[in-house]
């Protein structure tokens, strides 16, 4: 990055921080602290990936607008995170996010899951922003101060989305029976993948309070949703967990396909700048 | 919505017409502003209702050609910067329809007009963004031109319209030089980045021409929309405009416009250009372009598939409004 577009903005929470100004920072996160940031840039990444899908496709204009804003937050958010990583790991985002092979992603399953119809994007975006807002608020405390500032300015977006989704979930399930039949549908293929947020695995172990031990926000999570649920009189679905692994690198059949489109055209040309 | 004359205030008519007629010529004379409420000929409505909502499709339709690059883009800031640049269109779209809603037409008729054939876009829109210098090209031939055109109907004698023109106006500039910055990065790139600038600016340079609209001598409503102070400068004059400050940045780019006849005429003070295929531009108007159909019947779909959607947000807050009247009876 040249000097001319370095901003001064250090990097401490409460600071707007632009990705170019953590790719520009002199920073050394350890490996783990890498892998780690990898997780939370995947999983944004993918899902902006999706959501781009909507834009010029949603039922109302406004809809157009606010699902490319929240888009355009995933992808500020896995840009940090990536161009954070990318420090750890001798990567820019860009080798991150379109050079990596699928077994390299460390996104949760639940990210790729298919729009489907806009109940079960709602469904998706409702089950996300909660957990994103619960794991944001807690990693603000983060001992790790660039994880801590991206955190900061991801949690005031994320609240947004949190309000967004809440609001189609009251829409939906209490507008007519057809959204409400659409709504309970959304719901029930969407949950199978809230499990794996949850689970703590031995990189937690080592980072301590660096990171946030996903078990934790559990509690809060499942006390925010069932209250939303009741109030848009709905139950929580009565489905099996997936197993996971998205961590691990162990991914649904959907993320072959997503990469593939988005990284066709850097791959076609490796080495150039855009 | 603008309201209609509300007669009981009204003892004669034809006395009152003439009063707004008189302030509607005097307001127009002194180039001054026209608001909704004020009293307007219908021509002036349905010239200018017809003008706004088509340009608002225009927006949501050239949604299409660059949303199609949104999940390929080859670096996360230009997905990033696309993004939010489709999303703008949409925003562009919605401050044009609202415009245009303040001439009585519901947003849901006008796309209704457009999803049924009846309503026009620019027919730019129609042909295909196949790589991804198109984005750039859109960017620098297509959104330039729009804003050659827009930058006077910000003084549009339609306060709504004007006003919605300087905002969106303001945005084109950011799109334009978006544009522009993704071709001088593929020019100074790889051989096959700058062929594949190159031959995206071959693609879009003659049509991003004819968004101008027909020469003066073939453009029929362009007297009556300038004697309204709608227009400011007849299509030739803005076309014109427009090729000189391409020539010139062209250069900075590395490429070339493909047009050999390009030269400034000193008797005239204008640019002159090749003559362009008007049969083409009349085929893609009439629905013979490469992606009329494509473009149709998306905008179709997303209207149709989301008909749900919208009604039951219109039934949730029919029941909060009834609960919330409920409750206020009882209290």
């Amino acid at each position: 990055m040249s000097e001319s577009n370095a901003s001064a903005t250090r990097i401490i929470p409460g600071n707007a921080l632009r990705p170019e100004d953590i790719a520009a920072a002199d920073l050394k996160p350890s490996t783990d602290i890498a892998e780690y940031a990898l997780r939370l840039g995947d999983d944004s990444l993918l899902l902006a990936q999706r959501l781009g899908w909507w834009i010029s496709r949603a039922p109302e204009l406004e809809e157009d607008v606010a699902l490319g804003n929240i888009a355009l937050d995933l992808i500020g958010h896995a840009r940090s995170f990536l161009s954070y990583a990318g420090h750890g790991l001798d990567k820019t985002e860009d080798d991150l996010a379109y050079f990596r092979r699928e077994p390299e992603f460390r996104c949760a399953h639940l990210f790729v899951q298919p729009n489907g119809d806009f109940a079960r994007t709602i469904a998706r975006q409702l089950l996300v922003s909660h957990y994103q807002f619960e794991l944001y608020s807690r990693l603000l405390k983060s001992t790790d101060p660039t994880l801590a500032a991206i955190a900061a300015k991801a949690v005031k977006e994320v609240d947004y989305h949190r309000d967004h989704s809440s609001q189609w979930v009251l829409r939906l399930a209490l507008g007519t029976d057809e959204s409400r039949r659409r709504m309970i549908a959304g719901l029930k293929l969407t949950w199978p993948y809230v499990e794996e947020l949850f689970v703590d695995d031995q990189l937690l172990d080592t980072l301590g309070d660096a990171a946030v031990r996903p078990s934790t926000l559990r509690a809060s999570f499942d006390s925010l949703i069932t209250a939303l649920l009741t109030e848009a009189e709905l139950e929580v679905p009565d489905v099996p967990a997936a197993i996971g692994g998205g961590r691990s690198g162990k991914h649904s059949e959907h993320l072959g396909y997503l990469l593939a489109e988005m990284q066709v055209l850097a791959r076609e040309h490796p080495g150039a700048t855009w | 919505m603008a309201a209609a004359p509300a007669v009981d205030q009204m003892p004669s008519e034809t006395q009152d017409e003439q009063a707004g007629r008189e302030q509607f010529d005097r307001l127009i004379s002194e180039d001054s502003r026209i608001e909704p409420r004020d009293w307007m000929p219908e021509a002036y409505r349905k010239t200018l209702a017809r003008q706004i909502s088509q340009h608002a499709h225009s927006e949501i339709i050239g949604m299409q050609p660059e949303a199609n690059w949104i999940s390929r883009a080859p670096s996360l800031k230009r997905k990033a910067i696309l993004m939010a640049k489709v999303q703008d269109e949409a925003g562009h779209g919605l401050y044009l329809y609202s415009a245009a809603e303040t001439l009585g037409t519901p947003r849901d008729k006008m796309t209704e007009d457009l999803i049924a054939g009846k309503a026009r876009y620019s027919s730019i829109f129609n042909y295909p963004a196949v790589t991804w210098a198109d984005m750039g090209a859109i960017g620098w031939l297509v959104d330039g031109a729009a804003i050659a055109n827009q930058v006077p109907l910000c003084r549009a004698s339609y306060g709504p319209y004007g006003r919605a023109m300087v905002r969106i106006c303001k945005e084109e500039s950011f799109h334009q030089r978006q544009g522009f910055e993704i071709l001088l990065e593929l020019a100074n790139g790889t051989p096959a980045q700058k062929e594949m600038a190159q031959d995206a600016v071959n693609r879009w340079y003659a049509p991003s021409l004819m968004m101008f609209g027909p020469p003066d001598d073939d453009s029929p409503n362009s007297k009556q929309s300038m004697a309204w102070n709608i227009k400011r400068f007849s299509n030739d004059e803005l076309r014109s405009r427009f090729v000189g400050m391409m020539v010139e940045q062209v250069k900075v780019l590395g490429l070339t416009l493909p047009d050999d006849e390009i030269r400034f005429n000193e008797d005239t003070q204008q640019w002159e250009h090749a003559p362009l295929d008007w049969d083409e531009f009349k085929e893609v108007l009439a629905g013979r372009g490469p992606c009329n159909a494509q473009r149709m019947e998306r905008r179709r779909e997303a209207h149709e598939d989301g008909a749900w959607v919208r009604e039951a947000a219109a039934a949730y807050a029919d029941k909060q409004a009834l609960e919330a009247a409920t409750q206020q009876k009882a209290a």
